[in-house]
């Protein structure tokens, strides 16, 4: 720690190119902080994927409606403890932009499944009781101003009513608080649906299951799937987190393309950061000979150098990783996640520190064996 | 001397001392080629898939699509109105009367990609007897055309190189029923060559259906559209919207090309921004390395000018090497590579990475860009030297 003053005037030799070999270094940690942060919200929706739940979709593909009747069949397969059912409503507000996702649902097995939405008992009760009534999540609420008693238009793309019309009204009973994933959902009764479509009725989207024993969700689904084997609905069941991993993956590899422009940018780096120090050492050697003409010792003089390369890229990381942090709620349209989750910026830490390790080596490796009489005398 | 003179004379020194100086010179052109090569993949990406999008469809020919729905998938016809649309009067006839256009049916098949065996929604389209008048850029390139009442399909080329199981011969089961693919086609490259073709009413009887998601006609000409747009809408028994093919295939392609746009943009922004404090750093120690030779230059009656227009040159010229490595290496790795994504119908599109000469041109633009703020600063420092001082300094 004593040495820290000594580290901190040597890197402030050449302010100008410190201060630019910090800011480039700081740009590349504020690259990593966010794209590292975009691939950190997808895998926290995955993460909050419930183990003991299933989805049971047409094995066909999950756009594929399944009959509501297999609801009992699905209740009596052996493990399991509960099953609900949603479709896919396809909505927005009044514009094409604003996409609300609304499902039809069956309110008293929903719910009982999903104990992290937060609904109070009486706006349940008021949603089991109106045939329009909706419950949606605060963050919905807030974005266009609904209230527990508005009555909302939703247009749907895929549903009509008899007549050809796709509004569909809607009355707020209810506004519940959970986890991220849920904060902009809209549900409501799948019997208003049932009731007032004009085609597809007595079919669903999807089923969730609830198993008794998480350690038997494998074999569950298998059970699940063999049920309906060799019928014309066909089912594909998975973990709530294979569902929502395959959902994923249908974008392309967002994974592999973010991290390949990252590869660049740290490639880029370790050119840069190294160059720098390789400098600032060949600049430096008569004042490090005289470091070890004072009796510094050759591991000495190594972990100077280093250190003063550490101590660089994290100043920089922290900066890159703090402009990340600043600017990363801003993205919460896009992919809907509020904070830099810590991870990342802990790995940023430990890549800022490998990084530095990297560079500084070889300039380092050089000041090491350094031998004083040449260095003094310039040669 | 003339000003051109002590230019070339100066940038000539500049540029034969590189050599020595070859470690922080290649920080400038590896940040250029870095930032390059990453702004010129992405909108690689973009361009190639608006590409196959605004190359699918034709200015004469019309789709028909549930009033309200932006997309087949959300779509729905009825039998009753596919006749009613294709009885109008601005549709074509092919020489044996019948209208030229095809009632199409859209439905989703789950298959492994070939890269990462993810399931992936690919789109089985029944469409009608004449669909292929409808459509002549569509040819068969290996095995047969469907028979219409069999359990057949014809693959697209796209389709057929991303996803397991397509190959001609190999069996599919759809809602419990067995389906052969028969044929191969290609399509120029357009969207259609991500999808399978079979025959429309026995997708129609597999799925137990009975609504088409839409219907597609043969204009008698490009200008007939409007009229065959009012005789639709004004029709008080549809509730249609009709859109020109290549308008909504254009469509479809307008939300991720924002994206990728934003994601070049912003990401390339933001190395840029690094690459250009590299590439000042760089120029400020070249500027350093060689202020006794500056300042000689100087004393003996070269202008300020000549000198940081040697700077900027020397800038640039690394800049454009990066350039260059850059483009080189977005098109080494990426063109032409296929890659495939949800599309709009909630479907797969496979498409090819573009880099197309407008893109490197891009690219280069950003590069010198770089390279001249870069260049800027550290040569007015050069030329700032104080002779006496410079000469003196060790």
């Amino acid at each position: 720690m004593k040495f820290l003053p000594l580290i901190w005037a040597a890197m402030w030799r050449k302010r100008a190119r410190t201060i630019f070999t910090i800011l480039s270094v700081a740009t590349a940690f504020l690259l990593f902080g966010m794209l590292q942060g975009v691939i950190g919200a997808f895998d926290k929706a995955v993460a909050g994927a419930a183990a003991d739940r299933l989805t049971v979709t047409s094995k066909v593909s999950f756009t594929e409606p399944l009959p509501l009747g297999y609801l009992s069949q699905i209740e009596s397969v052996p493990g399991v403890a509960s099953a609900t059912y949603l479709s896919w409503f396809g909505t927005y507000f009044q514009d094409r932009k604003n996409i609300v996702f609304s499902f039809p649902t069956e309110p008293r097995t929903y719910f009982a499944m999903y104990p992290e939405i937060k609904l109070t008992a009486a706006q349940f009760e008021a949603l089991v009781r109106t045939r329009t009534g909706a419950v949606i999540g605060r963050e919905l609420a807030k974005k266009y101003g609904w209230k527990v008693g508005s009555r909302v238009p939703l247009h749907s793309v895929i549903w009509t009513k008899p007549g050809g019309s796709s509004d569909w009204e809607f009355d707020i009973v209810g506004i519940f608080d959970g986890p991220a994933n849920f904060a902009q959902s809209f549900y409501f009764n799948h019997d208003y649906f049932e009731e007032a479509r004009s085609f597809g009725k007595g079919k669903v989207g999807w089923f969730i299951v609830k198993v008794q024993d998480p350690n038997r969700a494998g074999q569950v689904s298998s059970a699940i799937d063999t049920r309906f084997a060799n019928s014309p609905d066909e089912t594909k069941t998975q973990t709530e987190k294979e569902f929502t991993m395959s959902f994923f993956k249908q974008q392309g590899d967002i994974n592999f393309i973010v991290r390949a422009i990252l590869g660049a940018v740290f490639f880029t780096l370790l050119f840069l950061t190294g160059n720098t120090m390789m400098q600032a050492v060949r600049e430096r050697i008569p004042e490090l000979a005289v470091l070890k003409t004072l009796g510094f010792s050759d591991t000495g003089v190594l972990l100077l150098v280093l250190a003063e390369s550490v101590l660089l890229c994290l100043v920089a990381a922290a900066l890159g990783l703090a402009l990340a942090a600043a600017i990363f709620p801003g993205l919460k349209d896009f992919i809907g996640a509020v904070a830099l989750p810590g991870k990342v910026v802990a790995l940023g830490i430990v890549i800022a520190v490998l990084l530095a390790l990297v560079t500084g080596l070889p300039p380092a490796m050089r000041a090491k064996r350094l031998n004083i009489v040449d260095a003094l005398a310039g040669r | 001397m003339s000003a051109f003179k002590q230019i070339g004379a100066v940038t000539g020194m500049s540029i034969g001392s590189l050599p020595q100086r070859l470690g922080s010179s290649s920080v400038i052109v590896v940040g250029i080629a870095g930032v390059v090569a990453v702004v010129i993949s992405v909108l690689a990406m973009a361009t190639g898939f608006k590409h196959t999008l605004a190359s699918t469809g034709r200015a004469d020919r019309a789709i028909v699509l549930r009033g309200g729905s932006d997309s087949e998938l959300a779509s729905s016809i009825e039998r009753g109105n596919v006749l009613t649309i294709l009885d109008a009067r601005e549709v074509r006839r092919s020489a044996d009367g019948k209208p030229v256009g095809s009632a199409e049916a859209v439905v989703i098949v789950d298959l492994p990609k070939k890269s990462n065996d993810a399931g992936s929604n690919v789109t089985i389209r029944g469409v009608g007897e004449k669909a292929f008048e409808l459509r002549p850029e569509i040819h068969i390139t290996g095995g047969r055309m469907f028979r219409s009442g069999l359990r057949e399909l014809i693959v697209g080329a796209g389709a057929q190189k991303q996803f397991k199981g397509l190959d001609i011969g190999s069996h599919l089961t759809l809602r419990g029923t067995d389906w052969t693919i028969v044929g191969a086609f290609e399509s120029g490259g357009d969207a259609h060559e991500s999808e399978l073709m079979a025959d429309g009413e026995t997708v129609l009887s597999a799925y137990r259906r009975n609504l088409y998601q839409s219907v597609v006609v043969q204009l008698e000409s490009a200008q007939g559209f409007a009229a065959f747009k009012r005789a639709l809408t004004g029709n008080p028994q549809l509730s249609v919207d009709v859109k020109r093919e290549r308008d909504y295939y254009a469509q479809q392609s307008a939300d991720l090309s924002k994206v990728l746009s934003f994601v070049a943009y912003v990401v390339g922004g933001i190395m840029a921004v690094g690459a250009l404090f590299g590439a000042l750093n760089t120029m400020y120690s070249a500027v350093s390395t060689r202020s006794q030779e500056i300042a000689t230059l100087r004393a003996i009656g070269f202008g300020s000018t000549p000198v940081v227009i040697s700077v900027m040159i020397e800038a640039l010229l690394l800049a454009l090497i990066g350039a260059v490595i850059g483009s080189a290496l977005a098109w080494i790795f990426f063109n032409g590579n296929a890659v495939s994504t949800l599309g709009a119908n909630f479907t797969q599109v496979v498409f090819r990475l573009t880099v197309t000469p407008g893109l490197v041109v891009l690219g280069i633009i950003w590069a010198c860009f770089i390279g001249i703020i870069g260049g800027l600063f550290p040569a007015i420092r050069a030329a700032r030297l104080p002779v006496a001082a410079a000469l003196r300094a060790t």
